[in-house]
């Protein structure tokens, strides 16, 4: 295989321990250095971040004249620092102070450096130089380096948001690595829409040093971590990539959006063979042989990890859906059928006498489950339980919450709601219950999921139509994912299915 | 630089990691084809074969469905005369016609990332218009390789069809893993660059390849040496 020298492995025991990546992610103390009084420059921002976000280790900064920059008394030097009190210096100087920057850090006690510096590799063959020059260096002063060129490092964890971009993401298990720093805001927005948070979050930038494969190595020993989401392009060494892949998804769900997916034929020379298998092919295999979970989309990407992340692994593929509503029931119980690793599971004999039993002779009587209107105050949590408990279904998905809630709301902003004491119309009382009773769903979802270890992916556009609706709003409280549509339901648990099937088939789990 | 193998010396080399091919005989005159078309039993099919022809098909140096001697006789002269001084032609190959409807493609081939791997794909000398295609990276697992059978989207393709019976799955591993085999062992200090089995036709429910083609890699030593010359 080609050799490039970037791609020759590194002393990984000696930069990548994890006292170095617990410097990275939880640091005693942080120094910005390059702060700014220019709220428009990295050097502000990246301050304000870790400032605003609760981190509660100590918070230093430098810059050439020592002045203050958000209360904080800036140093003039690094080699100022107190010794031993910060583990993590975030830079956002110019490259030509960067070595001294890491000699003096290094002599204080740093172990880690996060650098958005630019002018490396990025930009040309002087640059690719320099950036060698520096990971050597940053190897000889035993310092964990990530980037240049890269966003920041956000760990929820340690509340620390040391980056140079919004969000700070609410806390969860999902670990984010990427060669895209503009992944992480997207999957990180991802997150604050849809409430399923984050662990670790990385942009590796220029990975000059630190690999996206190095980060989701450390994700797999990380107690915070309990699904690694990755963004590659360009990728060098495949047979290292493969090899990361395979260890940390041995461990965890790991779930991958790879760019630059289109590009030709291995070797189209002599043979058709070489025609076929073109790159994208190839990195396909690689994570069907791996057992990593690739994703055509960023949406498709954050909704697998958050599926993994929420969800208890199906132990099969038959799914049955459960709806208050016909078409929507149809329509995804057509998705499914059309899902090469799902199956529609033909509804049992007994579990139709089961839920017979609750509902008016006009439900479908078949798979979708179509309530059909007959419920009453307990039907859905009832029919729900009755169908995750029979043996022969893997998994549900849920349709229809939050109508009741929706019609709900326009009783109360409508201008007859009245207000308190006051229920002229007699709304008042309808609007509650409802409210409640959609919430009440959500809950009773989660609630059966958890006690089955089946999943429940309940799926409405409320969920983005009108996000503080109760039942949707119920669903993110109990720490899953609405999804905003079922299509979108069927194809994370698709990925749930060959994962779980994965594993069964490798090591009989 | 890269070289390939005649389509014998590539079934050769398959062939002793498992591969299953279609009986054949090398002649050199159309006498000899004759008899050994008679051995093998009309209708058979007649290639001209050589180190350095790498897209028979495309230059039409195979002769498909010869039904009787004079056939035979007259294919064989024909491509005899068609050898270019630079094919290295070593003879004519003599086999039966393998009738089945199905036809797949597998092969080896180097990645520029991932190194080699191994192809299955449907719609042998048709693959490259059908593009249903499943590849995964040396050495594949036995069930590596069932995972690909299971991955191609025309999964009716192999199951029972116009009266054929379905497709030997096992037997269909066998070659995947054969294949990887071989591009594990590679060939005396080669590399396999590449390798096509194309086509690969289902008879009675069981591959065969009927046409191989391997293209090898430079010797190691020998790419170090380009690199330090001018």
């Amino acid at each position: 295989m080609n050799q490039r020298p970037s791609a020759q492995p590194l002393d990984r025991s000696r930069t990548h321990s994890a006292a170095h990546f617990s410097a990275l992610f939880e640091p005693r103390g942080v120094v910005v250095a390059g702060a700014s009084t220019h709220p428009g420059k990295f050097g502000f921002v990246s301050l304000h971040n870790i400032l605003s976000c609760g981190y509660s280790g100590r918070v230093f900064a430098t810059n050439r004249d020592g002045s203050e920059v958000l209360g904080i008394q800036c140093l003039e030097s690094v080699a100022e620092l107190p010794e031993g009190e910060v583990d993590l210096m975030f830079v956002c100087t110019p490259k030509a102070t960067v070595p001294d920057l890491l000699r003096q850090a290094a002599s204080r006690g740093v172990r880690a450096a996060f650098l958005t510096t630019a002018g490396y590799g990025e930009s040309g063959p002087a640059g690719l130089q320099d950036e060698r020059d520096l990971v050597a260096l940053a190897e000889e002063l035993d310092i964990l380096l990530v980037g240049p060129n890269g966003q920041g490092v956000v760990s929820t964890p340690a509340s620390l948001c040391a980056q140079i971009v919004a969000p700070y993401p609410p806390s969860g298990s999902i670990g984010v690595a990427s060669q895209s720093g503009n992944f992480v805001s997207s999957f990180l927005n991802w997150s604050c829409a849809t409430g399923v948070g984050i662990s670790r979050a990385v942009s590796a930038g220029n990975a000059a040093a630190t690999t996206v494969g190095d980060l989701l190595d450390y994700f797999s020993t990380d107690d915070a971590t309990a699904v690694a989401l990755a963004y590659l392009e360009g990728i060098e060494d495949g047979r290292a990539v493969a090899g990361s892949f395979e260890r940390v998804a041995a461990q965890m769900p790991l779930v991958v959006l790879k760019g630059g997916a289109t590009s030709g034929g291995a070797n189209a020379a002599a043979s058709h063979t070489g025609a076929l298998a073109t790159d994208d092919r190839a990195f396909d295999g690689m994570c069907a042989q791996t057992g990593a979970t690739r994703a055509a989309t960023v949406s498709e990407a954050f909704e697998a990890a958050a599926t993994f992340a929420t969800q208890p692994l199906p132990t099969g593929n038959r799914v049955v859906v459960m709806t208050t509503a016909g078409g929507w029931g149809v329509v995804t119980a057509d998705a499914i059928t059309r899902h090469r690793d799902l199956e529609l599971l033909a509804l049992p004999e007994d579990l139709r006498e089961a839920i017979d039993d609750h509902l008016p002779p006009r439900w479908s009587r078949n798979n979708p489950v179509d309530l059909a209107g007959g419920e009453t105050r307990d039907t859905i949590p009832d029919v729900l339980q009755l169908i995750a408990q029979h043996p022969e279904v893997d998994a549900i998905i849920h349709l229809g919450l939050g109508i009741q809630a929706n019609q709900a709301r326009m009783l109360r902003t409508g201008g007859f709601y009245g207000d308190e004491g006051h229920d002229p119309h007699g709304i008042q009382r309808i609007v509650a219950y409802h409210e409640r009773q959609d919430a009440r769903f959500a809950v009773a979802a989660a609630e059966i999921s958890a006690a089955t270890g089946k999943p429940i992916l309940t799926a409405t556009e409320l969920a983005v139509a009108f996000p503080e609706n109760p039942g949707p709003a119920a669903v993110r409280e109990a720490g899953r994912l609405c999804y905003a549509s079922a299509d979108q339901a069927v194809t994370a648990l698709g990925h749930l299915v060959r994962r779980a099937r994965y594993l069964r088939r490798r090591t009989g789990a | 630089m890269s070289s390939t193998l005649s389509e014998s010396d590539s079934k050769d080399l398959l062939a002793r990691h498992g591969i299953p091919f279609a009986p054949e005989e090398m002649v050199t005159t159309p006498e000899d084809a004759v008899a050994a078309a008679n051995r093998l039993g009309l209708p058979v099919v007649a290639k001209l074969c050589g180190n350095n022809i790498s897209h028979k098909t495309e230059r039409g140096l195979v002769r498909l469905g010869l039904n009787s001697e004079a056939d035979v006789r007259t294919a064989t002269g024909e491509l005899l005369d068609a050898a270019r001084p630079d094919d290295g032609v070593s003879g004519v190959l003599i086999a039966p016609m393998i009738s089945g409807t199905r036809e797949l493609i597998a092969g080896i081939a180097t990645d520029p990332q991932f190194g080699p791997t191994v192809l299955l794909g449907v719609g042998g000398v048709l693959a490259e218009a059908v593009q249903d295609v499943s590849v995964r990276l040396v050495p594949l697992s036995d069930l590596d390789a069932r995972e690909m059978i299971e991955d191609l989207d025309s999964q009716a393709l192999l199951g029972e069809f116009r009266g054929e019976p379905a497709v030997d799955v096992e037997a269909l591993t066998a070659v995947l893993t054969g294949l990887s085999a071989a591009a594990e062992a590679g060939h005396e200090g080669h590399a396999i660059a590449s390798a096509d089995l194309n086509p690969v036709i289902i008879h009675r429910g069981e591959p065969v390849a009927v046409d191989a083609l391997v293209e090898l890699g430079p010797l190691p030593e020998q790419g170090e040496q380009d690199e330090v010359q001018p």
